[in-house]
């Protein structure tokens, strides 16, 4: 099914989402922050993948992706250097939340 | 370079960004290490559709395992190859490593231009009375 990756990062959306509207971990809230955390992330792993496609140490199967590709890559792949990083953002700044443990920022 | 080699260099690499370029000291932090231990099964389970259904394929010639996937076993744990924990690993604690790193630079900025505001308090414990 085309969905299948698709639907797996929208899994991740879905289940991480109450973490910002019930626990309140403001990431999505403070944008400049996230966008300054994604980008480098995105450029340094999106590279490695590349270059990983490239030397074949994994390659995609069409036939569970929705078939729009950025170069070598499906969207969904690219999407997925944006919406692990969320995800890790929001279990981190939820995990503070709960717990009341200092991260490193205060 | 195997995706082996590159997985272990990648935890290398991020671990040196969290210590040594972003300062930030993630992995000598509990919080850091509790929300990877709530992230990984996620990971497990996630990555387990996306390699269990094959939807990625991975080459033998280059992880520990062959590229048959496997429940367990094989170099690989709930379908996913191990170097997959890895990355992973990697992924995340960069990741992390630069949100702290950027909220660092804004309390500083906000102490310096003297606003007060919550995230700005420090720890009580941080300087001794002596030292003051």
């Amino acid at each position: 099914m085309r969905l299948t990756y698709a639907g797996v990062l929208l899994f991740i959306v879905l289940a991480t989402l109450p973490l910002e509207l019930v626990l309140h971990t403001r990431v999505y809230r403070r944008p400049r922050r996230l966008l300054l955390t994604l980008c480098p992330v995105a450029v340094i792993f999106l590279a490695w993948d590349l270059l990983a496609v490239r030397a074949d140490h994994w390659s995609f199967d069409a036939s569970h992706t929705l078939g729009l590709e950025l170069g070598p890559l499906p969207v969904e792949e690219v999407a997925f250097f944006a919406v692990i990083p969320v995800a890790a953002v929001l279990t981190l700044e939820a995990v503070r939340r709960v717990l009341g443990w200092q991260v490193g920022d205060e | 370079m195997t995706y082996t080699q590159a997985a272990v260099l990648g935890v290398v690499v991020a671990v040196l960004v969290d210590l040594l370029v972003l300062r930030t000291s993630l992995v000598r932090r509990k919080i850091f290490w509790v929300s990877y231990a709530v992230i990984l099964p996620f990971q497990l389970l996630t990555n387990g559709v996306l390699t269990g259904r094959r939807v990625v394929v991975y080459n033998a010639d280059d992880i520990l395992g062959s590229s048959t996937p496997t429940f367990l076993g094989d170099g690989r744990i709930v379908y996913a190859p191990v170097e997959d924990v890895l990355f992973g690993f990697a992924l995340i604690l960069t990741t992390m490593a630069l949100w702290v790193f950027w909220g660092k630079r804004e309390s500083a900025r906000l102490s310096c231009s003297g606003r007060t505001g919550p995230r700005q308090r420090s720890r009580p414990s941080a300087r001794s009375p002596r030292a003051r």
